[in-house]
């Protein structure tokens, strides 16, 4: 191993060739909210909350390739009061009701907002109308809580081998659609068992019958933060470099 | 203590699931009366908010024109306005029937559904007229502050009247701040 270096918020942080700066500050013990981001996958660069500043300009952490000497900054309050913005945009622009969500105290999203001290969604609501798919006998399918984030389009392609499913539309009308010829869940080889079922940070694809089975206090982020969790869970795989 | 902090609440469309919980504050409901009063509130059944009120806690989102009357005078009586609970957040449970047109929602359930007697939607010149879509309450007002929670418990309103009361800025800890 070369002794690589940047520094994150004054801190020393190594890296490896090829790693990108949230890969080499999981590494380090160093959390950068993410959404999209799953060190499993190849980087998406689509939900911004991973902004950090290299050298004085906005980066998305989990594109951007450590370089020797970087300067960034993360956990800033600047910074911070960015990603609180991001994340309260994805709450208004979809239908999230934890209270009504069978994810609830297990949703990246929720606990993000929590890491955030996001206490209110500050912008007008969209309350937009998306199809609920029930049409698979064990998995289910509500777009309403669909950050658009790709990781079930990345799972489902690249490790189960199904290419289920994809975005369509741009801008605001970009939506997750299922690769069958009626768009249904049903006629997909979509299994309970792929990894595009479990790599939902939201509550969009849920196994069917086990809603609420954790009771409230026992769930993943009842008492610990996401920046914990996340840690423990990531820090592992994030010395497998995914490479540029 | 000369003058009493002045307290207001009300639900407009919410479940009093919020002001159940504020209840649950148990006996120290005892020290906040040494240092508040209730003014508008279920509780005491006073119907108008007095011309000061201090705080204003507002349960419940937007559903009907009453709500916005109701809101609109709190924001007017009220120095500090606080949106309590998911309704009132988010719009919560009653929003869920935003998605789905007004007329379907009030034929579903006054003329097509399972056990109707006599179907007819009501249509008294006293009901508050519907509005098309539930809205949360900061898009009708300013908001001063949020208190999440479906409902928040007891610990996050005493956390945030004693905060207030000894004038720090009210702020949750972690373990205090949740959306369910």
């Amino acid at each position: 191993m070369t002794a690589h270096t940047i520094t994150i918020d004054g801190q020393q942080v190594p890296f490896i060739e090829g790693q990108t700066i949230i890969e080499a500050a999981t590494a380090a013990g160093v959390y950068i909210p993410h959404l999209c981001h799953n060190p499993e996958f190849t980087p998406h660069g689509s939900c911004k909350l991973c902004t950090v500043k290299v050298n004085g300009r906005n980066c998305s952490a989990c594109t951007f390739p450590a370089v020797d000497g970087q300067e960034v900054l993360n956990d800033t309050e600047e910074l911070n009061e960015t990603r609180r913005a991001i994340t309260q945009m994805l709450f208004v622009e979809g239908n999230h009701f934890c209270p009504s969500c069978e994810k609830s105290g297990n949703c990246q999203l929720q606990a993000v907002g929590y890491f955030l001290n996001m206490l209110d969604a500050h912008f007008p609501f969209f309350y937009p109308s998306r199809e609920v798919d029930a049409s698979h006998p064990e998995v289910m399918l509500d777009r309403d809580r669909c950050i658009l984030c790709e990781l079930c389009v990345r799972a489902s392609r690249d490790v189960d081998g199904k290419n289920v499913f994809a975005l369509s539309g741009r801008g605001i009308h970009t939506h997750l659609i299922v690769n069958s010829t009626s768009g249904k869940l049903a006629d997909t080889e979509i299994s309970v068992d792929d990894k595009a079922v479990h790599v939902c940070p939201v509550g969009a694809i849920l196994v069917k019958r086990t809603g609420f089975e954790v009771p409230i206090g026992q769930r993943i982020y009842d008492h610990q933060d996401i920046s914990e969790v996340s840690l423990a869970m990531e820090e592992s795989v994030a010395g497998e470099s995914h490479g540029g | 203590m000369a003058d009493k902090i002045k307290v207001a609440t009300t639900s407009l469309a919410g479940c009093f699931g919020c002001h159940m919980s504020f209840l649950d504050i148990d006996e120290r409901i005892l020290d906040l009366a040494q240092i508040a009063e209730f003014d508008r509130s279920p509780l005491t059944d006073i119907k108008q908010c007095s011309d000061h009120v201090d705080i204003g806690l507002v349960e419940g989102g937007l559903c009907n024109s009453e709500n916005v009357h109701t809101l609109r005078e709190f924001r007017k009586s009220c120095k500090i306005l606080v949106a309590v609970g998911a309704c009132a957040i988010n719009g919560g449970l009653p929003a869920m029937r935003n998605h789905i047109p007004l007329e379907e929602c009030l034929e579903e359930s006054y003329l097509d559904a399972v056990g109707v007697e006599n179907p007819q939607i009501p249509n008294d010149v006293e009901l508050p007229l519907l509005l098309n879509k539930v809205h949360p309450i900061h898009e009708v007002v300013k908001v001063d502050y949020f208190l999440p929670g479906c409902p928040p418990s007891a610990d996050v309103f005493w956390k945030f009247l004693t905060d207030l009361a000894s004038g720090r800025e009210p702020s949750l800890p972690y373990e205090l701040v949740h959306y369910d």
